[in-house]
């Protein structure tokens, strides 16, 4: 008796839509409260360098000025703690909340300012006098380390991720292929600022902090320990959120500040960040250099990749610790068959700003890597790039398949997947062999034009539970209740779908509530693409129960057994015949009320796949690079709304293309940064964006969840660096050419000048 | 920078007599002294287009302008588009492209593509992307907000 799907499946409009189209959206800054004090961050302007002094009497002595911090205010705050891969051994490379006698990245916060008005607080900063004494700077993390502080230097730890004889795989090898390759340093850079506003509730002795994202229930109770307060008395809200992409809603200082100050001074803290401030104070991400080796047989078949990397983490170890680099080394195998690999990653600290994750953490970095080294197996062998891959690819039938290391706390096991198929739909869509014969004819005419084709592994749905409540008001509104956050990527809407399949009433109709911690006891948020996988099957786990429910009450109310029943747009009917008909509401209406709760819990990820295919064409004169065609192919084994997802992808392209040719942080040799502004950081425009051709495939759901789903937030992007690099190889018919992202003007034009 | 002045920001058809100080951003001024916050600062550089607004019929990066230089001008936000329940064309173009995610850059593709729409209906697309390129988003990668400004521009242009 399943009804026909309805809701899950379908291209429906978003829920989320109208406010943000009206300007009625709720962002951070949009925040105010009666009496509150602007808070404005002095950081320093020296990359590493000890503190002498700090002088605010001129800062203090403007009207409208009412008080400036130094970490002195807030020694008493612990430092801020690992949310994720949180090894013991990083614990002294976390940072405080303000800087404790040392500075070590340009923009690192050293005083707070607290002030009537912002553009006061932002004149006062002028006015604190700093002193510091400059240390020696170091920005390479592959070069010899330094010190750290008087005890630690700047390697904070190796992770090593191994499986098979990868020694007697290099025994055994008919060649060796080796590559030394970079990965630029970028990260998402969200339109809206980071924000944080906090007030003390002093009758019910709660502290609140407005503009929290991406994992509130987690600040909330690092704060409370923080702070030493029960969970209970410090509540975290989010509104609407300007982009995640992985940097956004994780602690940083700025939030430990306007808490502190809030419970210091009892007065609403507002902080708004500016653009400049983001884009050194915000987490940056990717840089990393990989010098790698694979040993092959004589067919090109991979005995065994042995990589040591260098990951370099900026000045301190933040949220994520180790997160990044050991993703890195755990997901580098992608789609092959690797049967021997061994991975360690010096993870390196410099005097550039933090980093943390960015969408396809530790994925982008080393898909480009393993793409670029098969690349570079098929030129050592002869062998044409597609072939190579097919003949390494993990087959259909190998699966579930288990890479015998783990991330995040699980094992990696390939849940389950297709690629060789995943692989023929995207280049017959592609038309490869014609494509290959035009840019062959355009070359010969003196076109600079190739193609790149580049395959990935995804992980998402990241554990280790989700719990859902829904609750039915007896008017027959539907509320469900969640402990995820919306960072703007269409989580009301699917979840609503995926409860309304369920249950049998209209999407349209159902509150998704998220990113509040007064309204569920405990939640994970959004990260990792796990909320549509983990929340959407405890969603429906809590449909089900809801449903049994109503139904089990409608049945004694309407004489009949539940069996005889249906919700169909929120009215409780007869199956199959005309009859008395109930609301749902009226079942809300009874003193218990109607609503269900459900925990789903998953200690494995789910991993989709995908490729993709670049066209493109070099100008000789100006060192560009134009996108002609640019196609992917995903598999996410069910699309809960296909319009999200082709969104998804399309998104994530677009950055991902940013990191590959435009999107840098740079430094000068003292470790002044040098993009501060969007006129130095260079994000994709619609100029820059080709139209792309999206193929969604269902061709393996998930064992993992009961409609398959696996993750889409994060396909877009893995695989672009990769592409790219190899279409620009093509097109400069010089494999191997491009050994470093993001590859500029100057660095194209570089690789032309090296050919001739 | 303590002196105030009096101006009067014209905003949707509602004047708002507000005393400034001569370097308040236009954009500080609409959000914070006439609580229309759905005009956003994503850059303060002039060059995110966040913060675009029509003001005397032309768009403009209210993070480039001080509030006393709007003094007696029509100023048009995004809280003005729609007529009561009904979504402008554009709006509504955005919804059924699905031409925002965060939604925290659309007010600024918005006004900057009424803008230019309504002084230059029968613009090429081709110049209508060069239009577009002047703003950034980064949740959208800009497929769907060219297909949802090209499918309101014939709307608007009544086709």
């Amino acid at each position: 008796m399943t009804a026909p799907a309805k809701f899950i499946g379908r291209s429906l409009p978003r829920l989320e839509d109208r406010p943000l189209l009206t300007g009625q959206g709720r962002f951070a800054a949009d925040i105010s409260f009666p009496g509150q004090w602007h808070m404005r961050v002095v950081r320093s302007p020296i990359a590493h360098g000890k503190i002498t002094s700090i002088n605010a009497s001129a800062a203090l002595a403007l009207p409208g000025v009412h008080a400036v911090w130094t970490h002195d205010d807030v020694a008493h705050i612990p430092p801020i703690g690992f949310r994720l891969t949180g090894l013991t051994e990083l614990e002294p490379y976390r940072q405080c909340a303000l800087a404790r006698g040392t500075v070590r990245y340009v923009g690192e916060p050293v005083a707070a300012v607290f002030a009537a008005d912002p553009y006061l607080a932002e004149d006062a900063i002028d006015l604190v006098a700093l002193d510091i004494e400059p240390l020696v700077v170091i920005l390479d993390a592959a070069a010899a380390p330094g010190p750290f502080d008087e005890h630690r230097n700047t390697e904070t730890t190796i992770i090593e991720k191994k499986s098979g004889d990868i020694d007697a795989a290099f025994r055994a090898a008919h060649a060796i292929v080796e590559l030394d390759l970079s990965i630029g340093r970028h990260s998402g850079v969200p339109l809206e600022t980071r924000g944080a506003i906090a007030r003390y509730d002093e009758r019910k002795d709660v502290l609140e902090m407005h503009g929290a994202a991406k994992v509130p229930h987690w600040n909330r109770d690092r704060l409370a320990m923080m702070f030493g307060r029960t969970p209970e008395s410090v509540q975290l809200y989010e509104g609407h959120v300007g982009g995640g992409f992985g940097i956004r809603g994780e602690m940083y200082p700025e939030d430990v500040l306007v808490c502190a100050a809030a419970l210091a001074f009892k007065r609403p803290i507002k902080w708004i960040e500016d653009r400049r401030e983001h884009l050194i104070a915000a987490n940056h991400s990717r840089q990393q250099r990989h010098k790698i080796r694979a040993a092959i047989d004589k067919d090109g078949r991979i005995l065994g990749i042995d990589n040591e990397f260098f990951h370099d983490n900026g000045a301190y170890m933040r949220t994520h610790a180790a997160t990044v680099p050991d993703l890195a080394a755990a997901m580098l195998p992608g789609p092959y068959r690797v049967p021997a690999y061994r991975a360690r990653g010096h993870i390196r600290l410099t005097n550039k700003t933090p980093c943390g994750t960015y969408r396809s953490p530790g994925r982008y970095e080393t898909t480009f890597v393993r793409e670029r080294l098969i690349d570079a197996i098929a030129a050592k062998t002869g062998i044409d790039v597609i072939e190579i891959r097919r003949r390494n690819l993990i087959a259909k039938s190998a699966m579930p398949y288990s890479l015998g290391f783990g991330t995040l706390g699980t094992d990696i096991v390939y849940d389950s997947g297709d690629y060789a198929k995943l692989m023929d739909r995207l280049l017959t869509a592609a038309d490869w062999p014609a494509m290959q014969r035009t840019l062959a004819q355009r070359r010969a005419a003196g076109e600079k034009v190739g193609a790149g084709y580049a395959m990935f592994v995804e992980k998402s749905g990241l554990g280790p539970f989700d719990k859902v409540r829904i609750e039915v008001a007896p008017s027959g509104a539907v509320e469900v209740v969640t402990g995820v956050a919306s960072i703007g990527q269409g989580v009301e809407t699917a979840l609503a779908q995926i409860a309304a399949e369920t249950l049998g009433v209209d999407y349209a109709g159902i509150k998704v509530v998220h990113g509040q911690t007064d309204r569920i006891d405990k939640g994970m948020g959004a990260f990792a693409s796990r909320v549509t996988v983990m929340c959407g099957e405890a969603t429906r786990m809590a449909a089900v129960k809801l449903r049994e429910t109503a139904l089990g009450a409608a049945a004694e109310l309407m004489q009949t057994s539940a069996g005889a029943l249906d919700i169909v747009d929120g009215e409780i009917v007869r199956t199959g015949t005309p009859g008395p008909s109930m609301p749902l509401g009226a079942l809300a209406a009874r003193p218990e009320g109607l609503s269900a709760e459900a925990e789903f819990k998953s200690s494995h990820m789910v991993y989709p796949y995908g490729a993709h295919v670049v066209q493109l064409k070099l100008d000789g004169d100006t060192g560009g690079v134009a996108i002609e065609r640019y196609l992917v192919a995903f598999d996410i084994g069910k699309a809960v709304n296909p319009m999200l997802v082709e969104g998804q992808i399309v998104g994530g392209l677009a950055q991902g293309l940013g990191g590959a040719l435009y999107e840098e942080f740079l430094y000068a040799e003292n470790g002044e940064p040098l993009s501060v502004s969007f006129a130095d950081y260079l994000m994709p425009t619609a100029r820059e964006m080709p139209g792309i051709e999206v193929i969604v495939t269902e061709d393996a759901p998930s064992p993992l969840n009961t409609y398959g789903f696996k993750g889409a937030g994060e396909g877009g992007i893995t695989p672009v660096g990769a592409a790219v690099a190899s279409a620009i190889d093509d097109a400069l018919q010089q494999p191997g050419a491009v050994a470093q992202l993001p590859v500029t003007p100057q660095r194209l034009k570089a690789l032309m000048r090296a050919r001739h | 920078m303590t002196e105030r002045t009096d101006i009067t920001l014209t905003i949707n058809g509602r004047e708002h007599v507000i005393g400034v100080e001569p370097r308040r951003t236009l954009v500080d001024a609409i959000r914070e002294d006439c609580g229309q916050t759905g005009t956003h600062i994503g850059c303060e550089h002039g060059i995110c287009g966040a913060c675009t607004v029509i003001v005397d019929g032309e768009p403009v990066r209210s993070c480039l302008m001080f509030a006393v230089q709007a003094d007696g001008k029509k100023i048009r936000t995004v809280e003005g588009l729609a007529a009561g329940d009904k979504l402008h064309p554009m709006q509504q173009a955005f919804m059924d492209h699905h031409g925002l995610q965060c939604g925290f850059c659309t007010p600024g593709f918005l006004m900057l593509a009424v803008g230019v729409l309504e002084r230059e209906p029968d613009i090429s697309d081709d110049d209508l992307l060069d239009v577009l390129a002047s703003n950034l988003c980064r949740c959208t990668g800009y497929q769907n907000i060219i297909k949802a400004v090209r499918a309101a521009a014939k709307e608007m242009r009544g086709q």
